[in-house]
């Protein structure tokens, strides 16, 4: 069964890489196809009642250690395969009006078919060195789909950003993965889990090893969910095709870094430091891209952004034990964000790839069903009141209410940020006034677009209601707990003073009001990067270049063959070919030797 | 004064030596292959005059060594001036010249 949900996208990838590239048509088809047999196998699995003994087989074996290539079929495992199979089969159908000109179509299925195919290997994976492979495999179509267009330099600059940034914390990840092994012998996430269940972290292991392990593992997920200080490759990311952003940087491949966390929850738990660090680096990404996001001008930017905030979000709510609230949030996430990508996917292809929300304006009236599902995925994205976004968040902010009112707080004024920076986008993008011309001749997508783009407005109103909570298991606090209505009350108001206040800025806005360069920006992250990390690693290399060439180069091979070749050139003179310079040199060496031996020796 | 009166070993030692030196410096500065040439015999000579003065004052009787090293020499030496004139003579035709000053090319 598990075959039937990883397979197709692969033998798709391969086969369009390797036969059907030149016939566009059916290079899209059998992507589609492939994605649509996937999400049957996993609805397959949702609606099976015993998902025990799906087949595996050992890949590699050596004493104590078995890595087998298997699968998960737990809840966690399969609300993630409908969330990855349902929403990008929707983004695959979308691509097709997007991509419908590009010359490379054929190539872009491909590598998004390799995606899913990868995305899909992480989510089923039954033990950590399976997951590592799959996460590395994620990791280079990102790489693949953000370069898509290499013929631009940016787009080939982010490419190579990301998948250096994200090596960082996939280090991490191995030596997470590594330090599980040598203390607890095993990568199965079953056996580690019965493990930890009886007798806990086995004896001459200190705390303070669990925690690093904890943070090793958590390394990954910074590097994949682009937690701060990894989170400069997402924004650039945007360089790929809108709808790569929307299946890959917002709605699944980010999100595998969270899933990856709830998966092996049960070691972080051992580590109560590892989840204050956890919980404190998603709190601050959360409010840290928030802030960011207030000044941004590009449409897909603002969207990073704020995918960024909402992985902090789950991160945070990781880290304060709230997986299953994280994992909601997740899926919500994964409708309401994948909503928003591609319909400004669909205004950026009505509008010709114009991405500046100050140059457009009134977009409402040239493209309704872009502008009412755009407006959706806002609503649930910021908390408006009973959808899908306002329970997961609401079930973040009240998990946090009752661990740490820090926390809590930074939620809180998160959201205030987020439905404040959403409005504004919307509100500049779709009402006012036509900023340019061009947004005259702004045209509706074709049904191939704004159908996906229906279905999951249809997700974000309704996704909070049918009960993903309750597939994934309980809820980290109870809603009798106390201070729900509270937390309730708090968040809608931190809604609705948000939404005025940017209604109140920048309904009648014609360009930017205000200006605040640290945030616009980024709080120089870039800039910092470079500055520590980028000069002093080109200094390094420089140094290093200068030892290479003057020390290993100079002194170990020029240096040498110099001396021979002086060594030549001076022992040449002495041949000169005079007979009498011969003879007076036999002279003088007969002579030093008399004088050796009959002068030196004899005394 | 009785080196004058009497002649020793040390008498045919020296004017070897001084013929043998007189033939070096020959070969050392003279420009001309021949006469670097008949320097080198002159060497040879030098050197036959002292190997025959030790045969005459060693204290063995009947001990000629010395002399028949002397005939090796003579024969060797011989059969050298052969070859070697043979030799000035094909380089002469070769060069048009005896001076060893013109003669410095390694190969040619």
């Amino acid at each position: 069964m598990n075959w039937i949900v990883l397979l197709p996208p692969l033998i798709a990838a391969v086969l369009i890489t390797l036969v059907l590239h030149p016939y566009k048509k059916i290079s899209v088809f059998t992507s589609i196809l492939a994605c649509t047999i996937s999400l049957g196998g996993a609805l397959a699995l949702f609606f099976s009642s015993s998902n025990e003994g799906l087949s595996s087989f050992v890949w590699a074996a050596v004493p104590g250690l078995k890595i087998t290539i298997g699968a998960m079929g737990d809840h966690l495992a399969v609300l993630m395969l409908l969330v990855v199979t349902g929403v990008g089969l929707l983004i695959h159908i979308f691509s097709y009006g997007y991509m419908e000109q590009d010359p490379s179509l054929s190539r872009f299925y491909a590598k998004l078919s390799l995606f899913m195919f990868s995305m899909l290997g992480i989510v089923l994976a039954d033990n950590l060195v399976m997951m590592f492979i799959f996460w590395e495999l994620v990791g280079l179509s990102s790489y693949l789909l953000i370069g898509f267009w290499f013929q631009k330099p940016s787009a080939a600059e982010a490419a190579k950003k990301a998948f250096i940034v994200n090596r960082i914390g996939d280090f991490g990840f191995m030596l997470g993965i590594l330090g599980t092994w040598a203390i607890f012998g095993s990568i199965h996430f079953t056996e580690l889990k019965e493990i930890v269940a009886t007798s806990g972290v086995p004896a001459g292991f200190s705390s303070g090893i669990v925690a690093l392990v904890a943070f090793g593992l958590f390394m990954g997920c910074m590097g994949k969910s682009a937690q701060v200080p990894l989170h400069v490759w997402l924004p650039d990311a945007m360089e790929g095709p809108t709808p790569v952003s929307a299946l890959i940087h917002a709605a699944t491949m980010v999100a595998a870094g969270v899933y990856m966390l709830c998966r092996v929850f049960f070691i972080l738990e051992l580590s109560v430091s590892a989840l204050d660090v956890i919980m404190w680096i998603g709190a601050i990404t959360s409010i840290f891209a928030a802030l960011i996001a207030l000044q941004q001008s590009d449409i897909k930017r603002i969207l990073a952004y704020s995918t960024l905030s909402q992985l902090g979000y789950m991160v945070m709510a990781v880290g304060i034990g709230a997986t299953t609230e994280a994992m909601f949030h997740l899926t919500t996430h994964a409708f309401f964000k994948a909503l928003l990508f591609l319909a400004a996917g669909s205004v950026i292809h009505g509008l010709h790839h114009e991405q500046d929300i100050w140059k457009m304006g009134n977009l409402k009236k040239y493209m309704p069903v872009t502008f009412w599902t755009f407006l959706i995925g806002t609503a649930a994205l910021t908390g408006f009141p009973f959808l899908s976004g306002f329970f997961s968040k609401e079930s973040i902010l009240f998990a946090a209410y009752h661990q740490n009112i820090v926390v809590f707080s930074i939620g809180i004024f998160t959201a205030l940020l987020t439905a404040f920076y959403m409005t504004r986008l919307v509100v500049v993008a779709f009402f006012g006034k036509e900023r340019t011309h061009e947004v005259h001749h702004a045209h509706e997508s074709p049904l191939v677009m704004t159908v996906p783009l229906i279905v999951l407005a249809i997700l974000s109103l309704f996704g909070g209601v049918i009960g993903i909570d309750h597939y994934i298991g309980e809820h980290k606090v109870a809603h009798e707990a106390g201070g729900f209505y509270f937390v309730m009350g708090l968040s809608i108001t931190c809604f609705l003073a948000g939404t005025a206040g940017a209604l109140f800025i920048y309904l009648k806005a014609k360009a930017e009001p205000f200006s605040l360069p640290l945030l616009r920006d980024k709080f120089y992250s870039d800039e910092i990067y470079e500055a520590c990390l980028v000069k002093p690693q080109q200094v390094l290399a420089k140094a290093l270049s200068w030892f290479d060439y003057w020390v290993v180069g100079g002194v170990f091979v020029r240096l040498t063959s110099i001396s021979a070749a002086g060594a030549g050139e001076i022992l040449r003179l002495l041949q000169g070919g005079s007979l009498q310079a011969y003879v007076v040199m036999f002279i003088l060496g007969v002579a030093l030797l008399c004088y050796w031996f009959l002068v030196r020796v004899a005394l | 004064m009785n080196w004058l009166t009497e002649i020793t070993l040390n008498h045919y030692l020296a004017l070897s030596g001084i013929l043998f030196m007189i033939g070096m410096a020959g070969v050392m500065i003279r420009r001309s292959i021949l006469v670097i040439y008949m320097c080198l015999e002159l060497m040879l000579n030098a050197a036959n005059l002292a190997l025959v003065a030790f045969n005459r004052f060693s204290p063995a009787a009947r001990d000629y060594d010395g002399q028949i090293m002397v005939f090796f020499i003579i024969t060797v030496a011989a059969a050298e001036v052969a070859v070697g004139l043979a030799l000035i003579v094909s380089l002469y035709r070769l060069r048009q010249t005896t001076n060893v000053n013109d003669l410095n090319s390694l190969k040619f």
